[in-house]
């Protein structure tokens, strides 16, 4: 296998085959377009950065008051009788205990709710159910969560917790099973996104087996989801923590809140907390270190989403990762 | 063959056919599942029920003028005009801002950045942005970005409490939702559509301005058309940006004073109604203002899904 | 072979025995010592052959043998895989493809590229078409050059009134024919083809391997195939590659003949090379 003897053909003859053009000229590409190619690389990375800003400045502005408040305040005020920022009791327990009392009704009420919708659309429901009430499912999940507040004081607080205990119009239970409702569809959502990433081939070799659709779900696919249901529950523990106004406009509690662990009073979360101090008055900014504690709470409260999300998305990843 | 071998044989077959009786705990199950779904389902017929109850008398009373006048101290005058202009002013704000810097970060972050640790680090930066509660983002706004506004000399009487502030923490807030759903609607454009498309001698920015970019667009406007729904129904970040103040703002001025001036929004007047001590406003104006929410949501719910079965084609 | 024995090209007949050129049999590619790596590994090492002006050169081979990854070098589609990596020579009239005043984009205008999976923009027959000259801003006549285009595809009379339909109307084997036509419309110099009737059915393999065998009149063609016979039918020279793993332990293309396609399959030199022909090894 020979080859020529002028390895290097000249660009001439490349040109005498028929173009105008020397290779070399050809294949350089036009300048302007590769500069306008530069620009418009620039320019996404631009948006790229700001978007990653816009993270950094979040953590540093949390921080940066955060920091203020943490070394103003009397550390005795952050250990007292409650939450009343405009006198200058910073109890952290109060409104860190009423974030996971209502978080953790939220979740009584999401869990059942959530899985139930998802296992049953996904597993049971013929094609023609689920096509009807998948939609409505999420419209459930696109009612803002002022209208859920809403809800919650005129209606489940009369109608659910009231009529079942002696009970304050303004308690943390409503409050709570507001929160489970929203919280709900997120739970079913990521719940059937897990359940349908289960290879038809194992619910077939279930089948196979000779087992009935109940035990297929039940030994077979349920199992082999449950790393993304997992990841359901702790995303949606992470978003009823940070639910704001269902909190603000049913858990009552509006100026300040004692240390009380009672649902079915009026409490205060640390979300609840915040609006409450922001929308008091105008002056947020006058009133001692109640400015600077909206930043403490705001930090702890991004902590603790930060983590949970970062450790449910280890688990949604988990799930794609195996199938 | 005889009668006699062959029918023993068809019952015994026959009878093992048949198969177990489904046991009562395979049902229960079931049925327990079913009644999940079912009562999510009914919370929402209660909530509605609720809302169309409360503002009944309002829609028969007042009907569109409640839509078409301010709000007023007084609960027969009462109306949400202003929040309505507030919360689209805010929109718009939001899909000014947002909707192109988040696609084109997403483009980036897809179609351009190399497949390295630090992109990686960013995708998931980005996702656990989208998780951070809105109230968070209302400090960010408060601390950040109304000192901002103000310090550009677009703060006005609001004190840089007003819309462009509220907008822009809206914008920042959905930021993250609207790259990650252009992330999603660029990922699923087949890549031999790429391949093709360089193949012909097609620079990076041809590729994707005129073949990926038209492809993905139908999920990436219903993406957009929902972010922007969202943003228009939220409401904690907006009270920590001053959305309260403009209570009682008289409008009719010039579109500067209205972006700078005081303001409110219409899930901001469903919040303030709830909490007045006067029962008409909790127990009637709020749930006619609800309804109008709903019903603007609704709407452009509705939009998504016409752009999305408009535009569906098969790859 | 028939195939090599009736090409056009009446100066290649007795060029089995003497592969020097002389005269004006040009060398349109020239690849000496290629080697390309993904990461740390390499997927295909050392090829050396010359592709040649108006033939049609096929590169066979058993999967993995690194016979796509060697076509994509040819038109810097390797530069769209982050970790590929290309070292050696490949010199294309002359002048080094991966020189530094090389724009890749502008190889790939001249250097059109079919793929093996029918692969149409989701737009009209018409766009798919005007697409590469559109972007080139060379459509003096963008009409003239779809219908000239398509003709040269021989698809234009199935597709003149539906120019405005979408393209996923069409068949597997239009749409292939639709992907030549428009790596066509960029009037490039060569047609780099990659298993182009691997997803097609035997009817529209016929057509497809018609249609090169017409084109190469004007464009000079390499096309890997995994169909032997294909390559018998319609190919001039054939480069034989296969996987080597005692180089480096990996799984590793190495070419192991290039010669004339009549000589590859009636007589080859290396034992190897017999062996996959005749169907003992694959």
């Amino acid at each position: 296998m020979g080859r020529p003897v002028s390895r290097r053909h000249s660009i001439a003859e490349a040109a005498h085959g028929g173009r105008g053009l020397s290779a070399s000229v050809m294949l350089a590409g036009d300048p302007r377009r590769r500069r306008k190619e530069a620009r418009v690389r620039g320019f996404l990375f631009a948006a790229a950065a700001a978007t990653v800003l816009v993270g950094v400045a979040i953590v540093l502005a949390l921080i940066g008051e955060a920091w203020n408040f943490v070394t103003q305040v009397e550390f005795s005020k952050l250990w007292s009788l409650g939450w009343f920022p405009r006198r200058d009791f910073f109890d952290v327990r109060t409104i860190v205990l009423g974030t996971i009392i209502i978080a953790g009704i939220a979740m009584v009420v999401a869990t059942p709710l959530g899985l139930g919708a998802a296992i049953y659309l996904s597993e049971y429901a013929s094609p023609r159910t689920r096509r009807i009430l998948k939609p409505i499912v999420e419209i459930l999940a696109g009612i803002p969560s002022v209208v859920l507040g809403y809800f919650a004081l005129t209606w489940i607080s009369p109608n659910v917790v009231q009529r079942l205990f002696t009970a304050n119009t303004f308690n943390m239970a409503a409050a709570g099973i507001g929160v489970g409702v929203l919280v709900t569809p997120l739970v079913a959502a990521v719940t059937e996104d897990a359940l349908r990433a289960v290879p038809v081939s194992l619910r077939e070799a279930s089948y196979g087996l000779g087992a009935r659709r109940g035990e297929t779900v039940r030994k077979v696919v349920l199992p082999a989801a449950v790393s993304g249901i997992v990841a359901a529950l702790i995303l949606g523990v992470s978003r009823a923590i940070g639910e704001t106004m269902v909190v603000a406009m049913a858990a009552g509690a509006t100026g300040g809140s004692l240390l009380q662990l009672n649902p079915l009073e009026p409490g205060q979360t640390m979300t609840a907390a915040m609006t409450a101090l922001a929308i008091g008055s105008d002056q947020v900014a006058g009133s001692g270190l109640a400015f600077q504690s909206l930043f403490f709470v705001g930090l702890l409260l991004f902590a603790m989403t930060l983590i949970l999300n970062v450790i449910g998305d280890r688990f949604v990843r988990r799930v794609r990762e195996k199938y | 063959m005889t009668a006699d071998t062959t029918t023993p044989t068809r019952i015994a077959v026959a009878a093992k056919l048949q198969g177990r009786r489904v046991g009562w705990g395979e049902s229960a199950f079931q049925l327990a599942t079913l009644i999940g779904l079912l009562l999510s389902l009914g919370v929402l017929v209660a909530l509605l029920a609720d809302i169309v109850a409360g503002a009944w008398s309002v829609v028969t009373t007042r009907g569109a003028d409640f839509v078409s006048t301010p709000i007023s101290l007084s609960a027969d005058t009462a109306g949400v005009l202003n929040g309505i202009i507030g919360s689209v002013l805010l929109t718009i704000v939001v899909a000014v801002v947002a909707i192109p810097l988040g696609i084109a970060a997403a483009v980036y972050l897809e179609e351009y950045a190399a497949d390295t640790r630090p992109t990686r680090f960013i995708q998931t930066n980005v996702r656990n942005l989208a998780g951070v509660p809105s109230i968070v983002y209302g400090l960010l706004g408060l601390g950040v970005i109304v000192r901002l506004v103000t310090a550009l000399g677009a703060g006005g009487s609001a004190n840089g409490r007003n819309i462009i502030a509220g907008g822009l923490t809206l914008a920042v807030l959905v930021l993250p939702i609207v790259v990650i759903t252009t992330s999603e609607a660029l990922r699923a454009v087949p890549a031999g559509i790429r391949e093709a498309a360089y193949g012909v001698g097609a620079t990076q920015w041809e590729v994707t301005r005129h073949q990926v970019l038209p492809a993905a667009l139908p999920a990436i406007l219903t993406g957009t058309v929902l972010t922007l729904a969202r943003a228009f129904g939220e409401t904690a970040p907006l009270l920590l940006v001053g959305a309260a103040t403009g209570f009682f703002a008289t409008g009719g001025q010039g579109l500067m004073e209205q972006l700078s001036g005081t303001y409110t929004a219409l899930p901001v007047v469903v919040y303030s109604w709830s909490r007045q001590p006067d029962g008409a406003f909790r127990d009637e104006l709020a749930p006619a203002a609800i309804l109008v929410l709903l019903v603007l949501l609704l709407a452009a719910n509705a939009a998504a899904i016409i752009i999305r079965n408009r535009s569906e084609r098969k790859w | 072979m028939t195939a090599a024995e009736t090409r056009p090209d009446p100066e290649s007949v007795g060029a089995a025995a003497t592969p020097q050129r002389q005269g004006r049999e040009e060398v349109v590619f020239h690849l000496d010592g290629l080697s390309v790596h993904y990461g740390e590994f390499p997927a295909v090492k050392g090829v050396g052959l010359d592709v040649r002006r108006n033939e049609i050169t096929a590169l066979i081979g058993p999967s993995g043998c690194g016979k796509s990854t060697v076509l994509r070098s040819l038109n810097r589609m390797n530069d769209l895989i982050e970790i590929a990596k290309v070292s050696g020579l490949v010199e294309y009239h002359g002048v080094d493809l991966y020189g530094p005043a090389v724009d890749p984009v502008e190889v790939r205008r001249q250097i059109g590229m079919v793929f093996q999976k029918p692969n149409p923009f989701p737009k009209s027959i018409y766009d798919n078409v005007a697409f590469g000259p559109r972007i080139a801003k060379t459509d003096d006549d963008l009409d003239g050059l779809v219908e000239q285009s398509l003709r040269r595809a021989v698809l234009w009379d199935e597709v003149r009134d539906k120019l405005d339909q979408s393209a996923y109307a069409l068949s597997g084997g239009q749409q292939q024919r639709l992907c030549i036509a428009r790596a066509i419309a960029t009037s490039p110099d060569v047609l780099l083809m990659d298993e182009p009737c691997s997803a097609l059915d035997p009817i529209a393999t016929l057509r497809i391997e018609e249609l090169m065998v017409e084109l190469k009149s004007d464009y000079s063609i390499v096309i890997v195939t995994h169909n032997m016979q294909q390559a018998a039918r319609v190919s001039d020279r054939t480069a034989f590659f296969t996987v080597d793993e005692s180089v480096t332990g990996h799984r590793t293309g190495i070419l192991v003949e290039f010669d004339q396609t009549g000589k590859i399959f009636t007589n080859p030199s290396n034992p190897k090379t017999e062996d996959y022909i005749t169907g003992r090894f694959g």
